[in-house]
């Protein structure tokens, strides 16, 4: 039901409807050691252009929610609808792309080529491949690095290449699961800047995973708070930050206040109990 | 992918050097071989030595072969010091002094060559391309052969069940055992010539290069898979764009393996085809009439045949990881 209004939704305007809405969804992973209960009952409507963090310590299940979003895990319970179609639809249709927390770019295959990758698997012309390259290829601060191949590149700009591969083929859609948690501080300030000024650039939707709490904040228009055994949201806050934002606004009351309710919702969900 | 790739030194100095480095360590182990390969002639040639000098007229301690028959090696060569010098220039001997086998190889070679004779029967050139010819051809079809079951046992569970025992089984069964059976069989139908020997090597070869790249197939991790799926990626797609490239070094490694195990087929099938063409039937020959010298240079020819085909495809690894910038 929940999916009709949705499908309902996107078919009639592009402006402002919902883009991802999850109703009562529930994912169990059968393991060896029993059945996990990896998302219960979550319930979420993600809007054109929002940028939704997903926040929780390790096995609240945001990467999971995501990878649910991607059709790379499917729920055993409730709905899901990406675009008011099916995950696995939305996957079809090309609807997203998604950044892994590592790089993942092809050694054998210069940073151009990389980028390339999903353009040739998704039949895209010749010309308009090297068209789109060069567009991301700006989009994330890499020109001139499309001849270079991804070990002559630092951590920091090869997943900015992994950012512009995601980027390449037009998705409306951005899920980036951890992207930066492998970089440095200062590397990471740097990249969430960019991330932030690629995002009203684009007005992409994204969706976000992290474990760290002044990065969310800083970039988000929404964080969902999240808590693990079983995996569910325990809060979801709508940033009062106005959409420019300088890398100093992390020192003004309000970031701080919506820090503070974050690490509030952290606590409430006991995520820290054991 | 780490940084020390970026900063490697280069120029001409940098170059000598790391010639240097390398010619150094093995010129002193080959040095170290060949010494004690010269030591190891005098016990094992003395007794034969002392024979031979004796029949001459020479003065021998103790007289009598019969009398020396049981008597150490070393202790007769420090009892007969002035005749060690012949246990290195035997006709016959036990353990040919190195200088021997390189004459034999030289003069079964190179000479031959120069005097127009390079492809007679006598000639070991003949014999190595013999080898080779059926080496090659059994590679070639192994490596085929290995890759398509690596590339059906990747996709297919079924596939992966039912054919890898089968793989290995086929593996602990003594080819020593089988060979003559496949010559005789493939015989008995009418398939002569190269092909026979050939299958005996691909036999051999396609094990190793199946068991790489199986490996190297499956090698890109879940996230790579799980990117292929987010661009909905045919199988096809997948194996064209990552799975195939990502096992190049595993293919190469697995190649070098299998040429090497390609060789010994090829000389294992040389041996019950009558022993006529080939480096194998070279060794049966010189067993048969314990021409020593003429075992050791065709073991050496093989050696040498093996470093060569193993170096070249290092050569066209080196070349192609080069080219996909994944050299290291």
């Amino acid at each position: 039901m929940e999916s009709d209004i949705a499908a309902n939704g996107a078919a009639q305007v592009v402006s402002e409807s919902s883009v991802i809405v999850a109703d009562s969804l529930d994912l169990t992973f059968q393991t060896n050691d029993g059945p996990v209960q990896a998302l219960r009952d979550v319930n979420l409507t993600i809007n054109r252009g929002d940028f939704v963090s997903f926040i929780g310590p390790s096995g609240c299940g945001k990467t999971t929610f995501l990878r649910v979003v991607a059709a790379l895990e499917h729920p055993t319970g409730g709905t899901i609808s990406v675009n008011g179609m099916s995950p696995d639809e939305a996957r079809r249709a090309r609807a997203y792309g998604y950044v892994f927390q590592a790089a993942g770019l092809y050694p054998w295959r210069t940073i151009a080529k990389n980028i390339k990758l999903p353009l040739e698997i998704m039949g895209y012309s010749k010309e308009s491949q090297e068209e789109h390259v060069a567009r991301v290829l700006k989009l994330v601060d890499l020109e001139g690095f499309g001849e270079k191949f991804p070990w002559q590149l630092s951590g920091g700009m090869q997943q900015r290449a992994s950012i512009a591969r995601a980027l390449a083929f037009d998705a409306d859609i951005l899920l980036m699961d951890e992207p930066f948690g492998a970089l440095d501080e200062i590397v990471r300030d740097h990249l969430n800047e960019q991330l932030l000024a690629l995002w009203e650039r684009t007005g992409k939707t994204i969706g976000f995973v992290t474990h760290s709490i002044p990065e969310a904040v800083y970039l988000s228009t929404r964080i969902v708070v999240m808590s693990p055994r079983p995996g569910r949201i325990t809060d979801v806050i709508e940033s009062t930050l106005p959409l420019e934002r300088p890398l100093d606004i992390r020192d003004t009351p309000e970031f701080l206040a919506i820090a503070h309710r974050v690490r509030e919702g952290l606590r409430a969900g006991h995520a820290y109990d054991d | 992918m780490t940084d020390a790739t970026i900063a490697k030194p280069s120029g001409l100095g940098a170059g000598v050097r790391a010639v240097s480095d390398a010619v150094l360590p093995v010129v002193a182990v080959v040095a170290a071989i060949i010494g004690l390969w010269y030591l190891a002639c005098i016990p094992m040639n003395i007794h034969t030595a002392l024979t031979d000098a004796e029949r001459a007229g020479a003065v021998v301690t103790p007289a009598g072969a019969a009398e020396r028959r049981d008597m150490g090696g070393i202790g007769l060569a420090l009892a007969n010091t002035e005749i060690v010098p012949d246990v290195f220039s035997q006709e016959r001997p036990r353990l040919p002094a190195p200088h021997q086998v390189g004459m034999e190889l030289w003069k079964t070679t190179g000479e031959m060559v120069l005097t127009g004779r390079g492809f007679s029967k006598r000639s070991l050139l003949y014999h190595a391309w013999v080898t080779l010819s059926s080496t090659v051809l059994g590679f070639l079809i192994g490596t085929v052969a290995g890759v398509g079951l690596a590339i059906g046992i990747v996709h297919s569970r079924v596939m992966n069940m039912a054919v890898m025992p089968w793989a290995i089984a086929s593996q602990t069964i003594p080819i020593l055992a089988v060979a003559p059976m496949i010559i005789v069989v493939l015989n008995s139908v009418g398939v002569t010539g190269i092909l026979p020997k050939a299958l005996i090597s691909a036999y051999l070869s396609f094990f190793p290069v199946a068991v790489g790249m199986v490996k190297g197939l499956r090698s890109p991790g879940a996230m790579q898979l799980d990117l292929l799926a987010t661009y909905n990626a045919s199988q096809a797609e997948t194996f064209w764009k990552l799975r195939m490239p990502s096992s190049m070094p595993y293919f190469f490694t697995s190649m070098k393996i299998g040429m090497a195990a390609a060789l010994v087929g090829a000389i294992v099938g040389e041996m019950p085809t009558g022993a006529v063409r080939g480096l194998g039937a070279r060794l049966l020959a010189g067993s048969y009439y314990g021409q020593t010298v003429q075992i050791w240079s065709a073991l050496f020819a093989a050696a040498i045949l093996a470093a060569v085909l193993v170096g070249l495809i290092g050569l066209i690894q080196r070349a192609v990881l080069k080219k996909m910038g994944m050299a290291s």
